[in-house]
């Protein structure tokens, strides 16, 4: 018998109390795809930090082939072979597609070879991509595949991937599949973490599953359902949002031909975008990312101001109104990006609840904040939504992306928005979290709110939508009850912004 | 080899303990100066920062030149924390300086106890005009107030030279160009009898208080750290941004103006074409080394200070020359610059890499 491409065993990191990994083994065949499943916290983010390089275990013994190795750099991980795609990305945005790679390499590669090697890549996996393109203007999905490419230029025995279809569509995790059933057709190895239970089904072969620092199960995910996985996460499921039957109540976000310029070079117009969400209603609107989702949220949020008549809420022109106005009315929008947009990364969680509180939740008077105000209302989102951390005092960008992710939804959704516009609500969100999310926006729809979810999540989309309309190339198809739409449906529609013209209803 | 990697989160031990490098650091380069100058290095130091310290004189000194360092770093400070870069704080003081010394030297004959009061404020209001020309470049026309506010110091600087050369000079002065003194009635009460030690350290000590609160506690100044964060955040959030830079600069322009003829009407009590030893610059290095903080630009300013009254000591005790307080001033920035990398990044050793 071969020795495994890759053996960790009893390998153990804390930081400060916290035991993040605690004695947990693994091991890699060559030729294998390898879930690694977890919550939140689980520690697979750490473990994958060990491997490559970022983390030093506190014990244990890592092998490579058969042979212990110590790795301390992701230099030297990558000199070995191991390879990994960040959850974040780990891009510059000023750069470009090329430039980016060329920035990562340990080597200093001739432009035009390298140029030539980022095609043959993108050939042999099929991958579509613009090596000159700058990144700031690519779609989420499309910055994911510059960090695949770049690592599969380092040409690594092991490739790690942390929740790679998070952003992506169905047909576009399809093609990120075959690519990865291509890599382990070649011998290579993939360690694969995803939220995602079925696709984790449909793709792997073998998953170790983690919970609190400690691996709980070792299983062949092919023999068990998404539910008896997730229930070996997280102990136990939280019961399914259920959705309301309740009636519709009156028209309260009302979109009236809105049309936009694109904001820059490689941005996307909205082209005569028309739609009404009625009070008690979610509207899903699904799309590949890049189609005009973060422009037609700007636009709702108040972050682009709009001709007067184009956007109304409870029958108000708000076209003019910025996004402190908007949230005095009772609208709340959460965009795609957590740090940076939606969070400043360097301030409290205490300080990014005030960041968007509006009058009516009196956290400041004359001017004056009132800390102990804002930190309650912090620590009850943070209790309510469980966000782990360490409290309102702890940082935004020292939260794992699912959990500062809970903390934001839970911000807007704890003030009882009457008009809620949110994108990819439970991005990177373990299921349990998920679960929390989709029904604390249930409930604000059940309470008389008008929601707007912008996902790329079609299961998500199916599930907690009361009608979806599908969003391509800038234009809006027109939108429809739930229960007549399939999934394939979607799929194609949402296949328009690739194709030529074309648009639902025409 | 040493490699240099970004932090998780930027220390807060570092945060302090690097000022106290840099000025360790920098004391080193200066006793390696002073010995190549061929002086006893330990003397050289014992005069810049200790001696000024043993008179009643050196120490109301210390005072009278941290006042207008103190006052000018603090708008500074609270400028550079929402990314408005106003490097013009020299011009600001001397318009400041100009538009308060004017309305003294207009109103020369009277004793009103409103003139003060009434110089002061326009001393604020000069000092907040010279500040909104690049506030109003910068919302407007999108022009980086780095270079504008530092470029407007230079016209602000000609413009005093040319009116104490010419229109305000005084008539009874010798054809020296500077004004006539200003009238009791226009100066500033002194705190401590037979010093210098002038009522200006009270507006400084006030406005650090002010901006304590100002960015501990209120909305406004909420909203300035998160537009000196993240811009995009701020947008979101809803906030004005032109209107912070607004209020950025004509707080920052308007206190150096203040700083301006606090100096005027309390130390110097007449125009000259040289009324800054270069408060406006200096107080740059003032808020960095107070870590942008309204409570660490006391002793920062302190310090600063020290190092003017020690370099005036030095040329006569020690015979260097008067540049000696701008070496240390600026190698004491270049220090405390390298030194504060470590706050987001730290050092270690790292394998050498192969090829």
């Amino acid at each position: 018998m071969t020795a495994p491409l890759v053996a960790l065993s009893n390998i153990s990191r804390s930081f400060g109390d916290v035991r993040a990994c605690d004695g947990i083994s693994l091991s890699l065949e060559p030729g294998e795809i390898h879930a690694l499943l977890g919550e939140n916290g689980a520690g697979k983010s750490t473990l994958v930090r060990i491997i490559y390089g970022l983390l030093e275990p506190d014990a244990g013994t890592m092998e490579w082939n058969g042979e212990p190795v110590r790795i301390r750099t992701p230099a030297a991980a990558r000199a070995l072979g191991i390879g990994m795609v960040f959850q974040h990305f780990t891009l510059f945005e000023s750069m470009t597609v090329l430039e980016n790679i060329a920035l990562a390499l340990d080597r200093r590669v001739d432009r035009s070879e390298l140029r030539a090697r980022i095609g043959a890549v993108i050939a042999t996996y099929g991958m579509a991509l613009e090596a000159d393109r700058h990144v700031h203007s690519l779609s989420a999905g499309e910055r994911q595949r510059v960090e695949v490419v770049r690592c599969l230029l380092q040409d690594p025995r092991l490739l790690i991937l942390d929740e790679p279809t998070s952003v992506l569509t169905p047909q576009e995790a399809e093609q990120l599949f075959a690519t990865l059933r291509q890599l382990r057709d070649e011998g290579r190895s993939i360690l694969y973490i995803s939220h995602r239970l079925e696709e984790v089904r449909a793709l792997c072969e073998r998953a170790t599953i983690l919970r609190g620092g400690r691996r709980v199960a070792q299983c062949d995910p092919r023999t068990e359902t998404a539910a008896s996985l997730a229930e070996r996460m997280i102990g136990r499921l939280p019961p399914a949002p259920v959705r309301a039957a309740g009636g519709r109540g009156p028209e309260r976000i009302r979109i009236n031909g809105l049309s936009l310029a694109a904001r820059h070079r490689f941005g996307v117009a909205l082209d005569d975008i028309s739609l009404a969400v009625r009070g008690g209603e979610i509207l899903g609107i699904a799309g590949i990312a890049g189609n005009g989702q973060g422009e037609l949220l700007a636009a709702l949020s108040g972050e682009i101001s709009t001709p007067t008549g184009m956007i109304a809420f409870d029958g108000e022109p708000v076209g003019r109104l910025g996004p402190a106005g908007r949230r005095e009315r009772g609208a709340a929008a959460v965009p795609e990006q957590r740090l940076g947009h939606a969070a400043v990364p360097a301030m409290t969680l205490a300080d990014n609840l005030f960041l968007t509180a509006p009058r009516r939740q009196d956290l400041a008077r004359g001017g004056m904040l009132r800390p102990d105000a804002i930190a309650g209302a912090a620590e009850r989102v943070i209790d309510s939504f469980d966000v782990r951390t360490t409290g309102a005092g702890a940082v935004a960008s020292s939260l794992s992306g699912g959990n500062l992710q809970k903390f934001i939804v839970g911000r807007e959704v704890d003030r009882e928005p009457e008009i809620l516009v949110i994108a990819q609500p439970t991005w990177g969100v373990d299921a349990g979290a998920a679960v929390t999310i989709r029904a604390a926006l249930r409930r604000r729809a059940s309470a008389g709110a008008a929601v707007l979810v912008i996902s790329q999540d079609l299961d998500e989309i199916f599930e907690i939508c009361d009608r979806i309309a599908v969003i391509a190339a800038g234009r809006l198809s027109d939108a429809r009850e739930t229960s007549s739409f399939s999934v394939e449906e979607v799929g194609l529609l949402m296949g328009h912004a690739a194709g030529g013209p074309g648009r639902a209803g025409d | 080899m040493l490699a240099i990697e970004p932090r998780r989160q930027p220390s807060r031990a570092w945060s302090l303990l690097s000022p106290a490098i840099a000025i360790a650091l920098t004391l080193c380069v200066g006793a390696l100066l002073f010995g190549l100058a061929g002086r006893d290095p330990g003397h050289a130091l014992y005069v810049l920062f200790i001696q000024p310290l043993t008179s009643t004189y050196g120490l109301t000194e210390l005072l009278v030149k941290a006042t207008p360092l103190i006052l000018i770093a603090t708008g500074l400070a609270i400028g550079f924390r929402a990314n408005v870069w106003n490097i013009g704080a020299e011009g600001q003081y001397t318009v400041g300086a100009l538009a308060g010394g004017g309305l003294a030297l207009a109103f020369h004959d009277s004793t009103s106890p409103l003139l003060l009061p009434a110089v002061l404020l326009a001393g604020c209001a000069g000092g907040m005009a010279w500040g909104a020309i690049p506030a109003l470049l910068r919302t407007r026309f999108n022009v980086n107030e780095i270079l504008s506010s530092l470029m407007l110091t230079y016209v602000a600087i000609l413009l005093l030279s040319w009116l104490v050369h010419g229109p305000w000079r005084d008539p009874d002065g010798y054809n020296f160009p500077e004004s006539r003194l200003l009238s009791d009635a226009a100066t500033l009460p002194i705190l401590v009898d037979d010093t210098r030690l002038h009522a200006g350290l009270l507006f400084a000590l006030l406005a650090v208080a002010g901006a304590w609160v100002l960015m501990g506690r209120s909305v406004v100044g909420f909203q300035l750290r998160v537009s000196g964060q993240s811009r995009i955040a701020a947008h979101y959030a809803g906030y004005s941004t032109t209107g912070l830079v607004w209020f950025a600069l004509l707080l920052s322009g308007g206190l150096a103006g203040l700083a301006g003829i606090s100096e005027v009407s309390g130390t110097i009590n007449q125009l000259l074409p040289t009324i800054s030893p270069g408060y406006g610059f200096t107080a740059i290095i003032v808020a960095f080394l107070g870590r942008l903080h309204p409570l660490g630009i006391i002793p920062a300013g302190l310090l600063i200070a020290l190092s003017y009254i020690g370099g005036e000591l030095a040329q006569i005790e020690v015979g260097v020359p008067a540049a000696v307080t701008g070496i240390f001033q600026g190698v004491l920035l270049f220090f405390l610059l390298g030194c504060d990398l470590l706050t987001g990044y730290r050092i270690r050793l790292a394998p050498v890499r192969g090829t």
